[in-house]
Protein backbone atom coordinates (compact mmCIF):
# COMPACT_ATOMS: atom_id res chain seq x y z
CA UNK A 1 0.00 0.00 0.00
CA UNK A 2 1.29 3.41 -0.95
CA UNK A 3 0.04 6.64 0.62
CA UNK A 4 0.88 10.23 -0.34
CA UNK A 5 0.66 12.84 2.41
CA UNK A 6 0.29 16.44 1.30
CA UNK A 7 0.74 19.01 4.03
CA UNK A 8 3.09 20.52 6.53
CA UNK A 9 3.82 20.64 10.23
CA UNK A 10 3.52 18.05 12.94
CA UNK A 11 0.48 16.25 11.59
CA UNK A 12 2.45 15.18 8.51
CA UNK A 13 5.45 14.15 10.59
CA UNK A 14 3.50 12.01 13.04
CA UNK A 15 1.33 10.41 10.38
CA UNK A 16 4.36 9.48 8.28
CA UNK A 17 5.99 7.98 11.35
CA UNK A 18 2.86 5.95 12.16
CA UNK A 19 2.66 4.69 8.60
CA UNK A 20 6.25 3.58 8.47
CA UNK A 21 5.75 1.67 11.74
CA UNK A 22 2.83 -0.10 10.11
CA UNK A 23 4.96 -0.82 7.02
CA UNK A 24 2.79 1.39 4.86
CA UNK A 25 4.79 3.01 2.09
CA UNK A 26 4.40 6.76 2.57
CA UNK A 27 5.64 9.79 0.65
CA UNK A 28 5.36 13.39 1.83
CA UNK A 29 4.72 16.38 -0.41
CA UNK A 30 5.33 19.64 1.45
CA UNK A 31 5.44 23.18 0.03
CA UNK A 32 8.42 24.52 1.94
CA UNK A 33 11.90 23.37 0.84
CA UNK A 34 13.50 23.86 4.26
CA UNK A 35 10.74 21.88 5.96
CA UNK A 36 11.09 19.14 3.36
CA UNK A 37 14.76 18.85 4.18
CA UNK A 38 14.11 18.73 7.93
CA UNK A 39 11.44 16.05 7.50
CA UNK A 40 13.69 13.97 5.27
CA UNK A 41 16.40 14.06 7.95
CA UNK A 42 14.06 12.94 10.72
CA UNK A 43 12.08 10.30 8.85
CA UNK A 44 12.99 7.36 6.68
CA UNK A 45 10.28 8.40 4.24
CA UNK A 46 10.80 10.10 0.87
CA UNK A 47 9.92 13.80 0.94
CA UNK A 48 9.20 15.95 -2.08
CA UNK A 49 9.27 19.76 -1.86
CA UNK A 50 6.51 21.18 -4.01
CA UNK A 51 2.95 22.42 -4.37
CA UNK A 52 0.65 19.42 -3.98
CA UNK A 53 -2.13 21.27 -5.80
CA UNK A 54 0.00 21.19 -8.96
CA UNK A 55 -0.80 18.14 -11.14
CA UNK A 56 2.86 17.86 -12.17
CA UNK A 57 4.03 17.61 -8.56
CA UNK A 58 1.53 14.86 -7.77
CA UNK A 59 2.66 13.01 -10.86
CA UNK A 60 6.25 13.28 -9.70
CA UNK A 61 5.13 11.93 -6.31
CA UNK A 62 3.89 8.81 -8.09
CA UNK A 63 0.18 9.51 -7.68
CA UNK A 64 -0.72 7.14 -10.52
CA UNK A 65 0.33 4.17 -8.40
CA UNK A 66 -0.84 5.45 -5.00
CA UNK A 67 -3.62 3.72 -3.09
CA UNK A 68 -4.54 6.80 -1.08
CA UNK A 69 -3.83 10.51 -0.92
CA UNK A 70 -4.25 12.48 2.30
CA UNK A 71 -4.69 16.25 1.89
CA UNK A 72 -3.73 17.96 5.15
CA UNK A 73 -3.06 21.55 4.07
CA UNK A 74 -4.39 24.56 5.96
CA UNK A 75 -6.89 25.75 3.34
CA UNK A 76 -10.01 23.88 2.29
CA UNK A 77 -9.66 24.93 -1.35
CA UNK A 78 -6.15 23.46 -1.54
CA UNK A 79 -7.19 20.15 -0.01
CA UNK A 80 -10.08 19.91 -2.45
CA UNK A 81 -7.73 20.56 -5.38
CA UNK A 82 -5.27 17.89 -4.18
CA UNK A 83 -8.01 15.28 -3.88
CA UNK A 84 -9.68 16.12 -7.18
CA UNK A 85 -6.42 16.05 -9.11
CA UNK A 86 -5.41 12.77 -7.45
CA UNK A 87 -8.79 11.15 -8.05
CA UNK A 88 -9.59 12.45 -11.51
CA UNK A 89 -6.18 12.68 -13.18
CA UNK A 90 -4.38 9.78 -11.51
CA UNK A 91 -7.32 7.55 -10.49
CA UNK A 92 -6.20 7.33 -6.86
CA UNK A 93 -8.90 5.12 -5.29
CA UNK A 94 -9.05 6.80 -1.87
CA UNK A 95 -8.73 10.53 -1.32
CA UNK A 96 -8.97 11.88 2.20
CA UNK A 97 -9.14 15.58 3.06
CA UNK A 98 -9.13 17.69 6.18
CA UNK A 99 -11.71 20.45 6.09
CA UNK A 100 -11.89 23.51 8.30
CA UNK A 101 -15.42 24.69 7.67
CA UNK A 102 -17.63 21.76 8.78
CA UNK A 103 -20.16 22.76 6.14
CA UNK A 104 -17.62 21.82 3.50
CA UNK A 105 -17.65 18.14 4.53
CA UNK A 106 -20.71 17.48 2.44
CA UNK A 107 -19.50 19.55 -0.49
CA UNK A 108 -16.23 17.65 -0.61
CA UNK A 109 -18.03 14.34 -0.73
CA UNK A 110 -20.23 15.59 -3.55
CA UNK A 111 -17.10 16.68 -5.38
CA UNK A 112 -15.53 13.20 -5.46
CA UNK A 113 -13.45 13.31 -2.26
CA UNK A 114 -13.73 9.84 -0.65
CA UNK A 115 -13.57 11.04 2.96
CA UNK A 116 -13.73 14.57 4.35
CA UNK A 117 -12.83 15.01 8.00
CA UNK A 118 -13.59 18.11 10.00
CA UNK A 119 -11.74 18.41 13.29
CA UNK A 120 -13.99 21.35 14.05
CA UNK A 121 -17.06 19.17 13.80
CA UNK A 122 -15.61 16.33 15.85
CA UNK A 123 -14.58 18.65 18.68
CA UNK A 124 -17.77 20.69 18.69
CA UNK A 125 -19.85 17.50 18.75
CA UNK A 126 -17.90 16.19 21.71
CA UNK A 127 -18.34 19.38 23.68
CA UNK A 128 -21.81 20.23 22.44
CA UNK A 129 -23.30 16.98 23.71
CA UNK A 130 -22.38 17.89 27.27
CA UNK A 131 -22.23 21.65 27.30
CA UNK A 132 -21.08 22.85 30.66
CA UNK A 133 -19.48 19.60 31.76
CA UNK A 134 -16.04 20.58 30.62
CA UNK A 135 -14.32 18.26 33.03
CA UNK A 136 -15.83 15.22 31.41
CA UNK A 137 -12.61 13.84 30.11
CA UNK A 138 -13.36 10.94 27.90
CA UNK A 139 -16.41 9.87 26.05
CA UNK A 140 -16.90 6.57 24.32
CA UNK A 141 -20.13 6.00 22.46
CA UNK A 142 -21.73 2.58 22.30
CA UNK A 143 -24.91 1.23 20.72
CA UNK A 144 -25.00 3.74 17.88
CA UNK A 145 -24.39 6.61 20.26
CA UNK A 146 -27.30 5.77 22.59
CA UNK A 147 -25.06 4.74 25.46
CA UNK A 148 -21.92 6.55 26.50
CA UNK A 149 -19.07 5.98 28.88
CA UNK A 150 -17.80 9.18 30.46
CA UNK A 151 -15.09 9.93 32.92
CA UNK A 152 -14.53 12.91 35.18
CA UNK A 153 -12.86 13.90 38.42
CA UNK A 154 -15.05 14.66 41.42
CA UNK A 155 -14.44 18.17 42.74
CA UNK A 156 -14.52 19.21 46.42
CA UNK A 157 -17.68 21.17 45.73
CA UNK A 158 -19.46 18.35 43.87
CA UNK A 159 -22.77 17.27 45.46
CA UNK A 160 -21.71 13.61 45.43
CA UNK A 161 -18.38 14.17 47.21
CA UNK A 162 -18.53 12.54 50.64
CA UNK A 163 -21.74 10.64 49.88
CA UNK A 164 -22.10 6.89 49.53
CA UNK A 165 -23.03 5.50 46.13
CA UNK A 166 -26.41 4.49 47.56
CA UNK A 167 -27.12 8.05 48.64
CA UNK A 168 -26.55 9.62 45.23
CA UNK A 169 -29.74 10.03 43.25
CA UNK A 170 -29.04 8.76 39.76
CA UNK A 171 -31.49 8.37 36.88
CA UNK A 172 -32.54 4.74 36.28
CA UNK A 173 -30.56 4.54 33.08
CA UNK A 174 -27.25 5.63 34.57
CA UNK A 175 -24.72 3.96 36.80
CA UNK A 176 -21.27 4.49 38.21
CA UNK A 177 -19.20 1.82 36.49
CA UNK A 178 -15.99 2.34 38.37
CA UNK A 179 -14.01 4.58 40.68
CA UNK A 180 -10.33 5.26 40.13
CA UNK A 181 -8.68 6.32 43.40
CA UNK A 182 -4.92 6.63 43.90
CA UNK A 183 -4.35 4.75 40.67
CA UNK A 184 -6.48 1.78 41.77
CA UNK A 185 -9.86 0.78 40.43
CA UNK A 186 -12.67 0.25 42.94
CA UNK A 187 -15.86 -1.52 42.01
CA UNK A 188 -18.58 0.71 43.45
CA UNK A 189 -21.00 -0.90 45.89
CA UNK A 190 -23.92 0.74 47.67
CA UNK A 191 -21.82 1.56 50.68
CA UNK A 192 -18.76 2.87 48.83
CA UNK A 193 -18.08 6.46 49.74
CA UNK A 194 -17.27 8.88 46.91
CA UNK A 195 -14.39 11.22 47.69
CA UNK A 196 -13.24 14.46 46.17
CA UNK A 197 -10.47 13.67 43.70
CA UNK A 198 -12.01 10.33 42.69
CA UNK A 199 -12.13 9.67 38.99
CA UNK A 200 -15.61 8.36 38.21
CA UNK A 201 -16.58 6.32 35.20
CA UNK A 202 -20.24 6.80 34.38
CA UNK A 203 -22.25 4.66 31.98
CA UNK A 204 -25.51 6.20 30.88
CA UNK A 205 -28.02 6.43 28.08
CA UNK A 206 -27.98 9.57 26.02
CA UNK A 207 -31.09 11.00 27.71
CA UNK A 208 -29.97 10.45 31.27
CA UNK A 209 -26.31 11.44 31.04
CA UNK A 210 -26.79 15.13 31.75
CA UNK A 211 -28.98 14.42 34.78
CA UNK A 212 -26.51 11.86 36.08
CA UNK A 213 -23.60 14.27 35.72
CA UNK A 214 -25.59 16.98 37.45
CA UNK A 215 -26.34 14.81 40.51
CA UNK A 216 -22.74 13.68 40.74
CA UNK A 217 -20.77 16.75 39.78
CA UNK A 218 -23.28 19.55 40.13
CA UNK A 219 -23.50 22.47 37.82
CA UNK A 220 -20.03 22.90 36.44
CA UNK A 221 -20.86 26.00 34.53
CA UNK A 222 -20.33 28.30 37.49
CA UNK B 1 -36.51 39.21 -10.78
CA UNK B 2 -33.75 36.78 -9.96
CA UNK B 3 -33.04 34.20 -12.61
CA UNK B 4 -36.34 34.93 -14.32
CA UNK B 5 -36.04 38.63 -14.99
CA UNK B 6 -37.30 39.94 -18.27
CA UNK B 7 -34.93 42.89 -18.60
CA UNK B 8 -31.30 42.34 -19.51
CA UNK B 9 -29.87 43.09 -16.09
CA UNK B 10 -28.43 40.21 -14.10
CA UNK B 11 -27.58 39.34 -10.51
CA UNK B 12 -23.81 38.92 -10.53
CA UNK B 13 -21.58 37.76 -7.68
CA UNK B 14 -17.87 38.49 -8.06
CA UNK B 15 -15.36 36.71 -5.83
CA UNK B 16 -12.10 38.61 -5.39
CA UNK B 17 -11.72 42.36 -5.54
CA UNK B 18 -8.30 42.67 -7.13
CA UNK B 19 -7.67 44.57 -10.34
CA UNK B 20 -9.78 42.17 -12.40
CA UNK B 21 -12.63 41.79 -9.91
CA UNK B 22 -12.83 45.54 -9.29
CA UNK B 23 -12.85 46.33 -13.00
CA UNK B 24 -15.61 43.81 -13.70
CA UNK B 25 -17.63 45.06 -10.73
CA UNK B 26 -17.46 48.67 -11.91
CA UNK B 27 -18.28 47.89 -15.51
CA UNK B 28 -21.14 45.47 -14.76
CA UNK B 29 -22.63 47.81 -12.19
CA UNK B 30 -22.51 50.79 -14.52
CA UNK B 31 -24.25 48.83 -17.25
CA UNK B 32 -27.20 48.21 -14.94
CA UNK B 33 -26.52 44.82 -13.32
CA UNK B 34 -26.97 44.06 -9.64
CA UNK B 35 -23.47 43.27 -8.42
CA UNK B 36 -22.15 41.87 -5.13
CA UNK B 37 -18.37 41.70 -4.62
CA UNK B 38 -16.76 39.39 -2.04
CA UNK B 39 -13.23 39.80 -0.71
CA UNK B 40 -11.64 38.60 2.52
CA UNK B 41 -9.80 41.89 2.83
CA UNK B 42 -12.18 44.80 3.45
CA UNK B 43 -9.68 47.38 2.20
CA UNK B 44 -9.68 45.77 -1.27
CA UNK B 45 -12.98 47.45 -2.13
CA UNK B 46 -11.11 50.75 -2.51
CA UNK B 47 -10.13 49.55 -5.99
CA UNK B 48 -13.72 49.81 -7.20
CA UNK B 49 -14.46 53.16 -8.83
CA UNK B 50 -17.10 55.65 -7.80
CA UNK B 51 -19.73 54.64 -10.34
CA UNK B 52 -20.31 51.31 -8.51
CA UNK B 53 -23.75 50.95 -6.95
CA UNK B 54 -23.57 47.31 -5.83
CA UNK B 55 -22.83 45.62 -2.52
CA UNK B 56 -19.66 44.49 -0.80
CA UNK B 57 -19.27 41.45 1.44
CA UNK B 58 -16.12 40.96 3.52
CA UNK B 59 -15.41 37.27 4.09
CA UNK B 60 -13.80 34.06 2.87
CA UNK B 61 -15.70 32.74 -0.14
CA UNK B 62 -14.72 29.19 0.81
CA UNK B 63 -17.43 29.42 3.49
CA UNK B 64 -20.94 28.75 2.26
CA UNK B 65 -22.32 31.29 4.73
CA UNK B 66 -20.38 34.04 3.02
CA UNK B 67 -21.68 32.98 -0.40
CA UNK B 68 -25.22 32.91 0.95
CA UNK B 69 -24.79 36.36 2.44
CA UNK B 70 -23.78 37.58 -1.01
CA UNK B 71 -27.06 36.23 -2.38
CA UNK B 72 -25.57 33.46 -4.49
CA UNK B 73 -28.81 31.47 -4.21
CA UNK B 74 -30.53 33.86 -6.58
CA UNK B 75 -27.56 34.91 -8.69
CA UNK B 76 -27.52 34.50 -12.46
CA UNK B 77 -23.78 34.53 -12.70
CA UNK B 78 -20.67 33.96 -10.59
CA UNK B 79 -17.24 35.25 -11.52
CA UNK B 80 -14.29 33.78 -9.56
CA UNK B 81 -11.44 36.22 -10.04
CA UNK B 82 -9.08 35.85 -7.07
CA UNK B 83 -5.35 35.39 -7.58
CA UNK B 84 -5.58 31.80 -6.38
CA UNK B 85 -6.50 29.02 -8.81
CA UNK B 86 -7.58 26.50 -6.19
CA UNK B 87 -9.88 29.03 -4.51
CA UNK B 88 -11.48 30.06 -7.81
CA UNK B 89 -12.02 26.42 -8.73
CA UNK B 90 -13.57 25.47 -5.40
CA UNK B 91 -15.91 28.48 -5.35
CA UNK B 92 -16.89 27.83 -8.96
CA UNK B 93 -17.77 24.20 -8.23
CA UNK B 94 -19.75 25.10 -5.13
CA UNK B 95 -21.61 27.78 -7.10
CA UNK B 96 -22.45 25.36 -9.90
CA UNK B 97 -23.28 22.25 -7.91
CA UNK B 98 -24.64 23.48 -4.58
CA UNK B 99 -26.12 26.86 -5.53
CA UNK B 100 -27.01 25.87 -9.12
CA UNK B 101 -25.87 29.17 -10.56
CA UNK B 102 -26.56 29.12 -14.32
CA UNK B 103 -23.37 30.80 -15.49
CA UNK B 104 -20.06 30.26 -13.70
CA UNK B 105 -16.73 31.63 -14.88
CA UNK B 106 -13.39 31.14 -13.17
CA UNK B 107 -9.98 32.60 -13.79
CA UNK B 108 -7.33 29.85 -13.70
CA UNK B 109 -3.69 30.73 -14.33
CA UNK B 110 -2.31 27.21 -14.65
CA UNK B 111 -3.50 25.67 -17.95
CA UNK B 112 -2.76 22.15 -16.58
CA UNK B 113 -5.74 22.43 -14.26
CA UNK B 114 -8.27 23.41 -16.92
CA UNK B 115 -9.37 20.01 -18.19
CA UNK B 116 -10.39 18.71 -14.78
CA UNK B 117 -13.37 20.98 -14.39
CA UNK B 118 -15.00 21.06 -17.80
CA UNK B 119 -17.46 18.30 -16.95
CA UNK B 120 -19.17 20.54 -14.38
CA UNK B 121 -20.04 23.18 -16.97
CA UNK B 122 -17.70 25.73 -15.45
CA UNK B 123 -16.12 28.07 -17.97
CA UNK B 124 -12.43 28.54 -17.38
CA UNK B 125 -10.60 31.65 -18.46
CA UNK B 126 -6.85 31.20 -18.51
CA UNK B 127 -4.87 34.47 -18.64
CA UNK B 128 -1.74 32.47 -19.44
CA UNK B 129 -3.23 30.88 -22.54
CA UNK B 130 -4.94 34.10 -23.65
CA UNK B 131 -1.81 36.20 -23.28
CA UNK B 132 0.35 33.56 -24.90
CA UNK B 133 -1.92 33.33 -27.90
CA UNK B 134 -2.00 37.09 -28.28
CA UNK B 135 1.80 37.24 -28.21
CA UNK B 136 2.12 34.43 -30.72
CA UNK B 137 -0.51 35.94 -32.94
CA UNK B 138 1.32 39.26 -33.08
CA UNK B 139 4.71 37.66 -33.61
CA UNK B 140 3.51 35.30 -36.31
CA UNK B 141 1.58 38.06 -38.05
CA UNK B 142 4.78 40.02 -38.33
CA UNK B 143 6.82 37.05 -39.44
CA UNK B 144 4.41 35.95 -42.11
CA UNK B 145 3.03 39.04 -43.85
CA UNK B 146 -0.20 38.21 -45.53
Amino acid sequence: MKVILVGRGKIVYYLARQFSKKRIEALIVTPDAAEAEALARRLSVPVLAGDGTDPKVLQEAGAYRADAVLALLANDEDNLAVCQIAGRMYQVPRTIALVNDPENEEIFQRLDVSVAISATRILSTLLGEHAGFEEVAKIVSLAEGNVSVSEFILRDSAPAAGKTVKAVELPDEALIGGIVRNGKVLIPKGGTKLLAGDRLVVIATRESLDDALRSLAGDLET
Amino acid sequence: MNRRNTDNSQDVVIVGCGRLGAMLASRLSRSGNRVVVIDKDGTAFALIDAGFSGFQVTGDAVEQDVLREAGLEKADCLLATTEKDTLNLMVAQVAKIIFEVPKVLARVYDPKREGLYLKHGIEIISPTSLTGEKFLHLILDEQVPS
